[in-house]
């Protein structure tokens, strides 16, 4: 019993001090510990990387299925005080300094007064596999978890701003939610967007998420959704929209999600740019290896397949390519069904398994604008934009 | 360390695909100089697993920059002389990067 406990203390311990492995997995679980699980109210069992400000991940096998469901979707907070919002006595304010004609909705009043409309759309955080990263970054230390995808349904953000009525001066669009901190000094959770990126067709206030209204912990009654661009613009608990003539200068733009100027391709967010840094817009292309499992012992002569999902930040998955020999040869994977241009896209290839030995699988995607997956991690310091090639090693017996 | 064992083999003990415990926050820092000091400071705002979750990417130097991002972007209430106290503590049980 004393050994036992010893050797569950070493391994304990091992997950902060084994060197780190380069896997599907973030380190600790990489070293052979196993994540801790714990479910928030309404939501199932979900990898705990923090509890208050609350972060939970998307366990690897809940990723496999073309939509993620809700109970298992991805929960990421930045501030601790998260009220439960009655959707009755919800208000969103549109206003601004370049706003002609501000105006209050309640949530009836924003699903009857505009058209609806639903769009497929992958939600990955800008810190979505920081765990990774080489050399290590602070920040929480997501695995591969930190997205998923789903089917929006909501308003389009540029009718409901056309009725606030947009000044010629406008800049940036200024979104508020209804988090907040423990401490007055303590920054709101406050994000912009380019006046143009606000007005896309695509960009939306959504209410409902996989056809269910929203779950609380992803951003009840009505959040933000802006397709092709990274999470932190996807304003949870949406209280307040403000049109401004001016780039807004709070600590979530000015500081925080930022990477070194020209450093990544994507869309530029000019009026927030510096010589040095810019804010961190659209997700990369990218994919991920659900199926097998990295280790995973194959049966030899037993049908196998590599399976997961390929996504980009809105051209579309033009190709998946698999290698089975240390990334030498490539051969394209079946595609699944098209969901959408902002929808990830399943991929799937059969592994011969008919000889004895060691696999390793490497899966690279190229997407219709034809940009494709780097060898390479490109450093930043946030560790942002770890879209660089996997691959797992299994072993056929 | 104990209680973190039991959790261990709790979890361990767990089938595939029992149904987890309802999330809880976590209380537990390494007992050493300067804890009750760290984890008074720090837990007014955020529980304390981003303590040992970020460890792998931590050192001395990663340590002062975030306890003074704590105190000057997030106001923090913490002086100088905590602000040290809670470095030493952190540094000498949460640093596994190396410098």
């Amino acid at each position: 019993m004393r050994l036992r406990r010893r050797a569950l203390l070493l391994a304990a311990a091992g997950a902060c001090l084994a060197p780190r492995v380069r896997a599907l997995q973030a380190p600790a679980e990489a070293a052979g510990a196993q994540p801790l699980l714990g479910a928030l109210p309404g939501k199932l069992p979900l990898i705990q990387r923090a509890f208050r400000p609350p972060n939970f991940e998307t366990p690897l096998a809940e990723l496999a299925a073309p939509f993620t469901p809700n109970p298992v979707f991805f929960v990421r907070y930045h501030l601790p005080v998260i009220p439960w919002i009655d959707p009755a006595r919800w208000r969103l304010q549109l206003g601004g300094a370049s706003a002609r004609a501000p105006l209050t909705l309640s949530l009836k009043e924003l699903r009857g007064g505009f058209e609806q409309v639903s769009l497929a759309a992958v939600n990955q955080c800008s810190g979505n596999r920081r765990g990774l990263f080489s050399p290590r970054v602070p920040g929480v230390q997501w695995g591969d978890g930190a997205m998923g995808n789903a089917r929006w349904t909501g308003v389009r953000l540029r009718d409901v701003l056309r009725r606030a009525g947009v000044a010629p001066e406008a800049l940036e669009v200024v979104f508020s939610g209804a988090d907040s901190a423990v401490l007055p000094q303590t920054p709101l959770f406050v994000k912009s967007l380019p006046l143009e990126r606000a007005l896309d067709e695509t960009t939306l206030i959504a209410f409902e998420m996989n056809g269910q209204p929203l779950p609380h912990w992803n951003g009840a009654p009505a959040r933000l959704v802006v397709p092709g661009w990274t999470g932190t613009y996807w304003m949870k608990h949406l209280t307040e929209i403000r049109i401004e003539p001016r780039a807004f200068d709070g600590f979530w733009m000015k500081s925080a999600y930022r990477l070194p100027t020209g450093a990544f391709p994507g869309a530029r967010f000019a009026s927030q740019e510096t010589p040095e840094t810019t804010p961190i817009t659209e997700i990369l292309v990218n994919s991920l290896i659900v199926s097998p499992r990295a280790g995973a012992l194959l049966p030899r002569g037993k049908p196998a397949a590599v399976s997961g999902q390929a996504w980009d930040g809105g051209a579309g998955i033009a190709a998946v390519e698999v290698s089975i020999d240390g990334r030498r040869s490539w051969r394209e994977a079946a595609l699944g069904r098209d969901l959408g241009r902002f929808a990830w896209r399943e991929f799937r290839m059969p592994l011969d398994t008919s000889s004895a030995g060691p696999l390793e699988i490497a899966v690279r995607a190229r997407s219709r604008s034809g940009a494709q997956q780097p060898d390479k991690l490109t450093f930043n310091p946030s560790g942002y934009h770890d879209n660089i090639v996997q691959s797992v090693r299994v072993e056929v017996l | 360390m104990r209680s973190l064992a039991a959790g261990v083999a709790l979890l361990l003990a767990l089938p595939p695909g029992a149904p987890a415990a309802p999330a809880e926050e976590s209380s537990e820092l390494k007992d050493a100089p300067g804890r009750d000091l760290t984890v008074g400071r720090c837990i007014l705002c955020h529980s304390l697993e981003y303590i040992p979750g970020n460890a792998p990417a931590m050192n001395r130097a990663a340590w002062q920059k975030s306890i003074q991002k704590m105190r000057e972007r997030f106001g923090a209430p913490i002086t100088d002389e905590e602000a040290k106290q809670i470095l030493d503590y952190l540094d000498a049980n949460y640093s596994g990067k190396a410098s």
